[in-house]
């Protein structure tokens, strides 16, 4: 161990601000670059999830569309569901 | 070797490869980084001269060396996508970006706050320092660029050309404490040369360069697997990947 005591690694002569900024600075930064591409990639996961079942019943039967608890709006092809569609 | 190559180029095949060098990478990497700081910061004797804001040297050596490293694989890889066109390539130029962002910004921070009791100053403009600066422009223009075009190849040729130009940065920072009379101290390694630091104090900076080395490529892999999964929706393999895998597969590769 380099230092006798707690407080004289807290301290280090003097340079201690300037060490445990630097190491802060680290540890938060790459922290903060960790934490954002887990929730960029909760994100891509959720946003392909949302979408899904949106493209499955729009390809798939009309027996679909009527499930129960949901709303009992009847489908209606429109140009906008087609360029959707498409999309 | 060729044939490695080709299956590179598949986004899917890379996606479960990816994942299965992950843990590993994340492992390996946290344990060697850990321990060189431990070792740095507590056990490694003091600088005869600079005293104990040396220390800093186990975070700001890693991180400078890794930002231009970096850059070297991004325009590595902007060769291969103009060349060969493949897609993987493009996935780690745009993926990789914002790490090399980072990385340069640590860099440059902790080079300024060691600066401070060592020169007496934050910053000055200097030829290692202004060339660093130089790279964090880089980075942020190729970021940019790549969000400037609605076009994915487009932007991808854009991105690839800037990385190609931009590398010329490269061998001005590693040689500006040769060719200029720098405040900057030489190179901390050669490879031709024993290091100049008593082993005590080497030892643990290459273990934490090594570790974030590993990290890196860790942070890489999981950065483009999830570009590859957002460019690659509208296949069947992201689509049941989603629907039937969850969360273990998505993390391991699944592919």
């Amino acid at each position: 161990m380099a230092f006798e005591s707690f407080s004289a690694l807290v301290y280090m002569e003097g340079h201690g601000p300037y060490v445990w900024t630097c190491y802060g600075a680290f540890f938060l930064l790459l922290g903060l670059l960790a934490w954002y591409s887990v929730f960029e990639r909760r994100q891509v996961v959720r946003a392909q999830r949302d979408q899904q079942p949106l493209q499955t019943s729009r390809q798939g039967d009309s027996s679909d569309w009527g499930r129960s608890g949901e709303a009992s709006f009847q489908r209606i092809q429109s140009s906008h569901s087609e360029t959707a569609s498409k999309s | 070797m060729w044939q490695f190559f080709h299956k590179l180029g598949s986004p899917k095949w890379f996606y479960g490869i990816a994942g299965r060098f992950m843990p590993w990478l994340l492992g390996a990497g946290l344990l060697l980084s850990l321990c060189g700081i431990v070792w740095g910061l507590l056990f490694a004797p003091q600088d005869y001269l600079q005293g104990n804001s040396y220390r800093i040297i186990f975070i700001h050596v890693p991180t400078a060396f890794l930002a231009q490293s970096v850059y070297m694989m991004i325009a590595v890889a902007g060769v291969i996508t103009l060349v060969w066109k493949m897609k993987v390539a493009d996935v780690f130029v745009r993926s990789v970006a914002p790490v090399g962002v980072v990385l340069t910004l640590l860099a440059l921070f902790t080079g300024a706050v060691w600066g401070k009791p060592t020169w007496g100053a934050y910053w000055v403009w200097d030829a290692r320092l202004t060339s660093m600066l130089i790279l964090l422009f880089l980075y942020l223009g190729i970021i940019g660029l790549g969000y400037a075009y609605s076009d994915e190849k487009t932007a991808a040729r854009s991105v690839a050309v800037l990385a190609i130009v931009g590398v010329v940065n490269i061998p001005i920072i590693k040689y500006s404490v040769d060719w200029w009379n720098t405040l900057h101290q030489p190179a901390t390694f050669r490879i031709t040369e024993k290091p100049t630091m008593p082993a005590e104090m080497w030892v643990p900076l290459l273990l934490v360069v090594l570790g974030t080395y590993l990290l890196f490529g860790w942070i890489a892999f999981y950065r483009m697997q999830t570009e590859i999964l957002r460019r690659e929706r509208r296949t069947r393999w992201v689509r049941e990947l989603v629907q039937t895998g969850g969360q273990s597969q998505l993390k391991t590769g699944g592919a």
